[in-house]
């Protein structure tokens, strides 16, 4: 490709990982690939991703796709399994369950990444994201039972960040 | 549309029961809002309703209308996606509004097992381009600390 053709390509499409992201979401809201409907939600991914460029976020580049159905495959049995523990504990805890803050150190700096682990640890009970200090990389988190808090940040980081860092870093 | 009485006895099973165990998952959640005792104990709660609970009411959806229509419906997925994308900003604005009445009421949370903190983080590094004399930073740090009650130079490690 001619460094022209190149730049053309980038001026065309800002946000290629967005764009992709877009048209999936319209064609799926509209349950139909007829070529008129590919053609609107192509009109969609070439125009709504460049809103994004106003709020000054790093680029995106997804390196490792594969790393992402890697780490779903993780995220998926941790939301059962915590789903159940959050379930035992509100039915049946009496006083001996504790909960508690934990500082767990990431190694992970892109916002991409940090995002995604929000989402994650939001979407498994049990664990809360309360606040990040990008400074010195720890995370104060919440916990429902902080028996489990021993394994917890190396579950993090066996289990989610390496995965988040093949993709986004 | 009453197709529930022509559709297959799987289907129907399959839909009555990802939709009760939808359902139950969610009302566990409510139950717990109302039996746990500190506020972050109860943003736990909640997000049972937000995850399997949602998942099990969308999975039997999509069961429902493909198996009625006889096509794939899978528009649900997006529904999980946006909720799943949107959660944890709720999530924050309220843990980040919680944490900052805490401190200004010199409750900060109370740390278990907190790693050893970097050198960086007691002496925290000039800002380049802040423009501020030191003395100034130091004495706001200073109300700081002693407004949100916490021992040592460090009143944020987190």
């Amino acid at each position: 490709m001619t460094p022209r053709a190149s730049r053309f390509l980038a001026w065309l499409l800002p946000w290629p990982a967005v764009s992709a992201l877009v048209l999936a979401v319209w064609l799926l809201l509209n349950q139909s690939i007829s070529p008129g409907q590919i053609f609107l939600g192509l009109l969609l991914a070439l125009t709504a991703p460049r809103l994004l460029t106003t709020l000054d976020a790093p680029p995106l580049r997804i390196r490792r796709p594969w790393a992402l159905v890697r780490l779903l495959g993780n995220v998926l049995p941790d939301i059962f399994i915590s789903n159940y523990k959050v379930t035992r504990a509100i039915l049946f805890s009496g006083p001996e369950r504790e909960a508690g803050h934990v500082l767990v150190p990431l190694g992970i700096r892109s916002p991409w990444s940090l995002a995604m682990l929000a989402c994650i640890l939001t979407a498994t009970p049990g664990t809360a994201w309360i606040s990040f200090n990008p400074q010195t990389g720890l995370l104060l988190m919440h916990v429902l039972d902080l028996k489990d808090a021993d394994e917890l940040a190396g579950a993090i980081t066996r289990r989610y960040e390496k995965w988040l860092q093949q993709v986004f870093e | 549309m009453i197709a529930i009485k022509t559709l297959p006895d799987w289907a129907a099973l399959l839909t009555a029961f990802l939709v009760l165990a939808g359902a139950a998952l969610t009302m566990i959640g409510a139950i717990g809002l109302v039996r746990f005792r500190s506020f972050y104990e109860r943003v736990h709660a909640p997000t049972l309703g937000a995850t399997l609970g949602i998942g099990g009411v969308l999975l039997a959806s999509m069961v429902y209308f493909s198996v009625s229509e006889t096509r794939p419906v899978v528009h649900e997925i997006l529904i999980a996606l946006f909720v799943t994308v949107t959660t944890p900003v709720t999530m924050l604005m309220l843990t980040q509004a919680t944490l900052y009445r805490d401190r200004a009421e010199g409750r900060a949370p109370k740390i278990t097992d907190a790693p050893p903190l970097p050198a960086d983080v007691i002496t925290p590094a000039p800002v380049a381009g802040a423009g501020a004399p030191s003395d100034q930073t130091e004495r706001l740090a200073g109300q700081n600390s002693l407004k949100t009650g916490a021992p040592g130079a460090v009143s944020d490690p987190y």
